[in-house]
């Protein structure tokens, strides 16, 4: 306990050195904007900005992007609110409720309410993290080639169990990012593998940045040009009013919405954990379990105060729930974390346990900056609100050449090959394409992600087991976590036979 | 085109990309070598095979009438919206061709244009702006302070000057 005290002191001189406390607050002014905007959220803009991280130290880097997440899941509520358009997809609930209250004339309650359940959304699950992580990344020390395999098979079965898309596309998207990882050279034998049309570009790898910036960044956009396209983004943007009294007034009310958002806090910190649920299936729990709980169920969708606060402390629980097994284990908790995790290995650490103790700076100025950021954010959305609503305010056609510009130039800058930004728009285009027929893709961002990691953690288990895959069964951590993903990955399987059981016919439906 | 042929579109096109990796693949062993352990094609190739497994069976739906998508007779993609978007990713793959000739700063200052101008309708005079503006703050961010590169083409010798007086 005093261990832990003591690293996040130091993780707090971390903060407060000029350049990383300088980071957060543009993080955070940043993660609102994109936030703000509709059809961007954390992971666009942590994947489009990466790139420009290179400028600073990883520490630097880190707690900006992480800035930027939290910043953007403040900034998701302002559009769901002011237009009733989700920010982000992890802001869809906050529109039942925020919404409604808008076309009340109570939009700065909302927008209120929203900052203040994520800032003790944020500040609840940020104590949790900091008195989880250590002991799980302790447990984690002891974990071998097999443990860190069976891992990352439960990460990839929680997609196919719990995400609750098409099996087949899910597990389709989980085994092309795999491939694509794999592409370069063999990193045993070191003989090239998988040119694909022998093109020697092909020979570098397919670097994470190209397939997240092509899905998050062109894709994206090509969906929101589409959405344009069919009418969407026109809707009303509401008025607010903010004084200081119309915000002591409404900070009263949102003090009686405690049970909600703390409620909202738990449920969102521990379904953030999970790779394949995250934000957006947590807020909507949240937002399901408020209903459920509260005094008044009727007022909910007409514009309950606690329909805007439970999501929104869920989403932000959720972001700093995603990161605990990114540090821990090495394993993200979410399609922005699986970039953030990328972006370590590109700053030269390895994830995994030993982050703890080789770079504890690094960890604990992680953690220390979440506090930070948290802060920073929740004052910078209730200061300037105004602001937020006029960038809302900016077309469309002006913000999608800039960020077009950014995809492009963040394509090229990784690896300086042109190769890597035609293969962006390839991604982009092709990925458009998929995301029309409901192909899952943030699965595939993450097997990009992990799948060098996952390939050497299975060949050297292997090679330990003289080839026997019992290896993955038969050891005390890696046996349970390997039934758990087993399990997780025949999860469909047995709910169709259930239902077929139960009532035949029900599963044909 | 409907979604459900799009859907059997891309099963075909993704099921045929799922064979060539598996053939590719095949470079470098597919089994155990003594030793060594799995050779080095093992890993891709049984990941191409799920996904042709996994391409058979959303063919194997798509034949049953099974799910939204492979039951959904809405178009695919609107012809107004093909428009804009064939719009949009054409003018990305110009202006990508265009960096290897005229390089960046030639290229992303004709996207800026046609994308603010004829796209967006914005004035002549706001396009004039951020089509200098982006491209000036990119050389700036990417070139000076990062020491990024950028491709510029035939260009380059105009750089040369600048990168004299500010490098």
């Amino acid at each position: 306990m005093l261990d832990i005290l003591v690293s996040l002191g130091q993780g707090f001189t971390v903060v407060f050195e000029p350049l990383n406390f300088g980071l957060i607050i543009l993080g955070c002014t940043l993660g609102l904007f994109i936030g703000a905007m509709p059809g961007l959220g954390s992971v666009n803009g942590v994947a489009i900005l990466l790139p420009l991280t290179f400028l600073v130290p990883p520490t630097g880097a880190i707690i900006f992007l992480a800035a930027i997440y939290y910043g953007a899941m403040y900034g998701g509520a302002i559009s769901s609110i002011m237009l009733g358009i989700p920010g982000a997809s992890t802001a869809v609930a906050t529109t039942f409720d925020g919404r409604p209250l808008a076309k009340q004339g109570m939009a700065d309650k909302a927008l209120i309410g929203a900052a203040v359940a994520s800032f003790v959304g944020g500040s609840i699950s940020v104590l949790l993290f900091t008195f989880f992580a250590p002991p799980l990344a302790h447990v984690a020390l002891v974990f071998g080639a097999p443990e860190e395999f069976a891992l990352m098979m439960l990460a990839f079965a929680t997609f196919v169990g719990l995400g609750g898309d098409d099996i087949f596309k899910t597990l389709f998207s989980i085994c092309i990012g795999l491939v694509l990882s794999a592409v370069g050279f063999d990193i045993i034998s070191g003989e090239p593998r998988l040119v694909l049309w022998d093109i020697t570009g092909f020979l570098h790898g397919v670097n994470f940045l190209v397939l997240a910036i092509g899905i998050y960044g062109i894709g994206e956009m090509l969906w929101t040009v589409e959405e344009h396209a069919l009418g969407g983004g026109k809707s009303m943007l509401s008025s607010a009013t903010v004084t200081v009294q119309r915000t002591l007034v409404a900070l009263k009310e949102i003090l009686v919405t405690w049970k909600a958002t703390v409620m909202g806090s738990f449920l969102g910190y521990f379904v953030g954990i999970l790779p394949a649920a995250g934000a957006t299936p947590g807020s909507l729990m949240a937002y399901g379990i408020a209903k459920q709980i509260s005094r008044d169920p009727d007022k909910f969708g007409k514009g309950a105060l606690e329909g805007v606060c439970a999501p929104e402390a869920a989403n932000n629980a959720a972001s700093t729930g995603s990161m605990l097994p990114m540090l821990t284990l090495g394993i993200p908790g979410s399609p922005t974390t699986a970039i953030l995790l990328g972006g370590m290995v590109i700053w030269g650490l390895e994830p995994g346990p030993r982050l703890f103790v080789d770079h504890s700076e690094f960890v604990w100025g992680l953690i220390a900056s979440l506090y930070a950021a948290n802060l920073f954010a929740v004052l910078i959305n209730i200061a300037f609100i105004p602001v937020f609503i006029k960038v809302l305010k900016t077309p469309f056609t002006i913000l999608a050449p800039i960020i077009f510009t950014l995809c492009l130039i963040g394509g090229y800058a990784p690896t300086e090959d042109m190769h890597d930004v035609w293969l962006m728009l390839v991604f982009g285009i092709v990925g458009y394409l998929m995301r029309k027929l409901d192909y899952p893709l943030a699965p595939a961002v993450l097997a990009i992600v992990l799948g060098p990691l996952a390939e050497p953690a299975m060949r050297q288990s292997l090679i330990i087991s003289d080839g026997e895959f019992s290896i993955f069964f038969t050891r005390t951590y890696a046996g349970p976590i390997m039934v758990a993903a087993l399990i997780l990955l025949f999860l469909p399987l047995f709910k169709l036979v259930f239902n077929m059981i139960r009532k035949p016919g029900v599963a044909e439906q | 085109m409907t979604v459900r042929t799009a859907e059997l579109l891309m099963a075909i096109v993704m099921g045929a990309f799922s064979i060539y990796l598996m053939v590719k693949s095949t470079e470098l062993p597919i089994g155990w070598i003594k030793g060594s352990g799995p050779g080095g094609g093992t890993w891709p190739f049984w990941l191409s095979t799920i996904m042709l497994i996994c391409c058979g069976g959303i063919l194997f739906n798509w034949f049953r009438k099974h799910g939204a998508i492979a039951t959904s007779t809405k178009v695919y993609i609107q012809q107004h919206v093909l428009v804009d978007v064939a719009a949009v990713a054409g003018s990305l793959v110009v202006t990508v061709a265009l960096f290897s000739f005229i390089g960046v700063y030639g290229a992303l200052p004709l996207f800026l244009v046609f994308y603010l101008r004829f796209m967006g309708k914005h004035t002549w005079r706001l396009t004039a702006i951020l089509a200098v503006a982006i491209p000036v703050v990119t050389f700036y961010f990417f070139e000076i302070t990062l020491k990024i590169i950028l491709p510029k083409g035939i260009t380059e010798p105009l750089f040369y000057p600048l990168y004299k007086l500010l490098m």
